[in-house]
């Protein structure tokens, strides 16, 4: 690959190889559809479609994440656009008789918003797509991951190619600041800022690295980008390496993460095949490769000092700042690191421009962001809005709503580091400064949602569990500090609460945050404080009536059978795991509190409602 | 560690020459160590001392570091696993759908804790963070396979289906 002539010209060949076809099938391949079996519905289109002898009239692309996890797997069958979702095996040979030969699409297994009365109406146009743009994801679920040629027919490499025929490495920067670009990890740091700083330090040798340690729990969209996209990012390293005058990078992902890992090495391979990756890029002079690390399940190494330890083969621990990075980083010489959500956005800004990027968002908050919609809610998936989209918008239109009629109680943002976002305050716009005033955080855009089954102090309980597990135990505050919270929430949710208890969570948890040597423990706090703050009627319930609202403390709830409901079928008593439920057929039955683990499994399984918690 | 670490090793001849493979490829790379020692938990599944003792001697770096490291990063294991490793994903979207309540019940029925392993080598359970497919939450893993969208009395045919296998 020498020059732009060489990629339009695979671009026009891929896309008239595309065309050729009577039918482009998307079949999404990422962890969520994989996970519900979409694999088998391939092996079972391909077997199906050699069946009825159009196997060479079909193309199927085993795509990256259409978002939609919740219906997964999922299939979108192309030049029309139709969605069929929550697949089995055994729907296909109708879909490939009746749709492919016959021409008629199959209705029942079409997601059912898109069909009204017979009529099928564009995917494009059901609540959970139509708020969305796509701009980090513009090619998952588009493209297969696995072929380089069909990433560069949606404009591939051809920004690369722009910033290397036609543009200095400050006027890169000088797009990058005027689009408005913040970092997409958590920190929301001005990307350009980063790249200047990068650029001006002295150095002979300097790196680009790619943060893909997505390790806030319930958080995918770096590992959909990854899985979907993997050359938007590798294109974003290179120009990066470019402006800032770097020829060797690292992408550091996680090794949970086993389809992302493959398709960037695949991705890798290609890159360096077509000339793209190693010396003399495009015969433009500049000489760039890069190298995957696997993290090995540590996640403190999202922080920047020790990710880049652990590039070097170390234990994962945060080293103080400054110097920063952009001075002093991996192997001691000057680093950029971004994101891989930043990075994806970076090919699309310098094709479209400054303007179209800035054209979108706040006047803080620039451009989308992507979402892992998880919870309770009922579409859990992958989105990507325009920042200043209202979480109301996120969760009752896109989310569609929670499910089982039951309550919206509070949103969580920010993982670990963030803090749980009440239903009072459902009109909050998404950006940087509206969450962080409201005592939450951008994060990197795991979103949970949680309803009126589940307790706040049990959650700020169970983040602080994570955070002790992983604090890397260089630092006291960090180390000692969030066990010490973590024993005072154990004694309100046992019910040995005081209501002093409370100051002493404040208290404690202002000096965590202060003194913390790295991120993790300086944000370790922000579960407790903003649940104090928002919840703090359930932490007092809790101490001073000894009972959990939501009835998820066990220490705090007993199980009782209502005599008169009771019918004595003894489906309770064999539920019970401990024996604890006695009683003669066809008479009521009880529980002997004092063998009781409170399950549940008894409620659970009673038919005539007669067992209540308290 | 766990109820397993008695096992003695029973490292073979095979697996010994692809450890050395793997730190011939690696060895003069910077960061060398993960590398090897994520190749290392590959081949053996797990980090015994013996194995920490050929990676420290092959890089030429102090057994501690090698130590060091592999009580540092949670995928590294110092105890074998079962032959059906059962994962039970504790990340706050699984967790907030129940996932808490499947983990005990597997502890319940299986007879061991996290980072156990059952007598007769063949399972093994551990709570991990995050798998990634939130929109299946409640999940678990069973080696490679991932079970989603689980209710409690799921645990208990899973768990019959594998007790089934050899």
């Amino acid at each position: 690959m020498k020059n732009v002539a060489e990629l339009i010209k695979i671009k026009e060949e891929t896309l008239k190889n595309m065309k050729s076809y009577k039918y482009n099938i998307r079949v999404c391949g990422g962890t969520g559809c994989t996970s519900s079996g979409s694999m088998k519905i391939i092996d079972e289109l391909e077997a199906q479609l050699e069946k009825a002898g159009i196997r060479d009239e079909v193309n199927i692309v085993q795509t990256g994440c259409f978002g939609l996890c919740a219906l997964g797997p999922i299939m979108i069958v192309y030049p029309d656009g139709y969605f069929y979702s929550r697949l089995e095996p055994e729907h296909i040979e109708e879909i490939v008789k009746e749709h492919l030969v016959g021409g008629k699409p199959v209705l029942k297994y079409l997601y059912a918003e898109t069909v009204n009365d017979g009529e099928i109406s564009a995917y494009t146009d059901t609540v959970f797509y139509r708020h969305q743009h796509r701009s980090a994801l513009r090619n998952c679920g588009v493209i297969s991951p696995a072929s380089i040629e069909q990433y560069i027919a949606m404009d591939g490499y051809m920004a690369l190619a722009k910033v290397l025929d036609e543009m200095t490495p400050n006027e890169v920067i000088s797009t990058l600041e005027k689009s408005g670009l913040r970092g997409r990890g958590g920190g929301g740091f001005p990307t350009a800022r980063k790249w200047v700083f990068t650029k001006n330090a002295k150095g002979d040798k300097k790196y680009v690295c790619c943060n893909a340690d997505e390790g806030d729990p319930g958080a995918f969209m770096d590992r959909s980008v990854l899985e979907g996209d993997p050359h938007s990012v590798i294109e974003a390293m290179l120009i990066a390496g470019y402006t800032v005058g770097a020829d060797e990078g690292y992408i550091y992902v996680r090794a949970e993460y086993p389809i992302a890992v493959e398709h960037l090495t695949t991705a890798i391979k290609q890159a360096r095949e077509y000339g793209l990756l190693g010396k003399n890029i495009l015969n433009s002079g500049f000489d760039f490769d890069l190298d995957l690390r696997l993290g090995a399940g540590a996640f403190v190494c999202g922080e920047e000092t020790a990710l880049m330890r652990s590039i070097e083969g170390k234990r994962g621990e945060p080293i103080p700042r400054p110097p920063f990075p952009a001075i002093k980083g991996l192997m001691g010489k000057p680093t950029l690191e971004n994101n891989v959500e930043t990075f994806a956005n970076i090919p699309q800004i310098i094709l479209n421009g400054a303007d179209w990027f800035s054209s979108m968002g706040t006047e803080d908050s620039k451009g989308t962001k992507v979402f892992a919609l998880g919870g309770k809610i009922n579409h859990t998936g992958l989105i990507e809005v325009p920042m200043g989209t209202t979480l109301r918008q996120v969760i009752e239109e896109i989310g569609g709503g929670i499910p089982n009629g039951k309550k919206f109680k509070a949103a969580q943002t920010g993982g670990p580091s963030g803090g749980c976002i009440p239903a009072s305050l459902i009109d909050t716009k998404i950006d940087y400064k509206s969450l962080t005033d409201i005592g939450s955080m951008m994060g990197s855009g795991g979103l949970i949602v949680m309803d009126e089954d589940t307790c706040m102090v049990d959650m700020a309980k169970f983040f602080l569990e994570f955070t002790i597990a992983e604090s890397c135990g260089k630092c006291t505050p960090c180390r000692i500090g969030t066990k010490r919270l973590y024993e005072i929430l154990e004694k309100i949710t046992s019910g040995r609460g005081e209501i002093e208890d409370l100051d002493r969570l404040e208290e404690l948890a202002s000096h965590i945050k202060e003194i913390s040597l790295c991120g993790l423990g300086q944000t370790a706090p922000n579960p407790v404080l903003s649940t104090l703050r928002y919840f703090r009627d359930e932490y007092e319930a809790h101490i001073l009536e000894k009972r959990c609202p939501a009835g998820v403390c066990k220490a705090l709830l007993s199980y009782e059978i209502d005599a008169d409901k009771c019918r004595g079928c003894t489906l309770c008593a064999r539920k019970c795991p401990v024996g604890a439920i006695s009683g003669e057929v066809k008479k009521p039955h009880t529980i002997d509190k004092s063998k009781c683990i409170k399950c549940g499994a008894c409620m659970e399984g009673c038919k005539f409602g007669a067992i209540s918690k308290k | 560690m766990s109820n397993c670490s008695c096992i003695p090793f029973k490292g073979t001849k095979e697996q010994q020459k692809k450890l050395e493979a793997a730190i011939e490829k690696y060895k003069d790379q910077s960061g060398a160590l993960m590398p090897v020692m994520q190749a290392a938990q590959d081949i053996y599944g797990y980090l015994p001392i013996e194995v920490q003792k050929m990676i420290a001697s092959g890089l030429n770096v102090p057994l501690e570091q090698v130590y060091g490291i592999s009580t540092f990063y949670a995928q590294f294991s110092l105890s074998p696993k079962g032959k059906y490793a059962i994962s039970v994903c504790l990340g706050t979207a699984c967790y907030v759908k129940g996932s808490g309540k499947i983990f005990e019940r597997l502890k319940t029925v299986l007879g061991i804790d996290d980072g156990g392993c059952t007598p007769d080598g063949k399972f093994s359970l551990e709570s991990c963070r995050c798998i990634g497919a939130c929109g299946l939450a409640p999940v678990l893993t069973v080696n490679e396979e991932v079970y989603g969208r689980l209710t409690e009395d799921d645990v208990d045919k899973i768990i019959e289906k594998y007790k089934a296998l050899d």
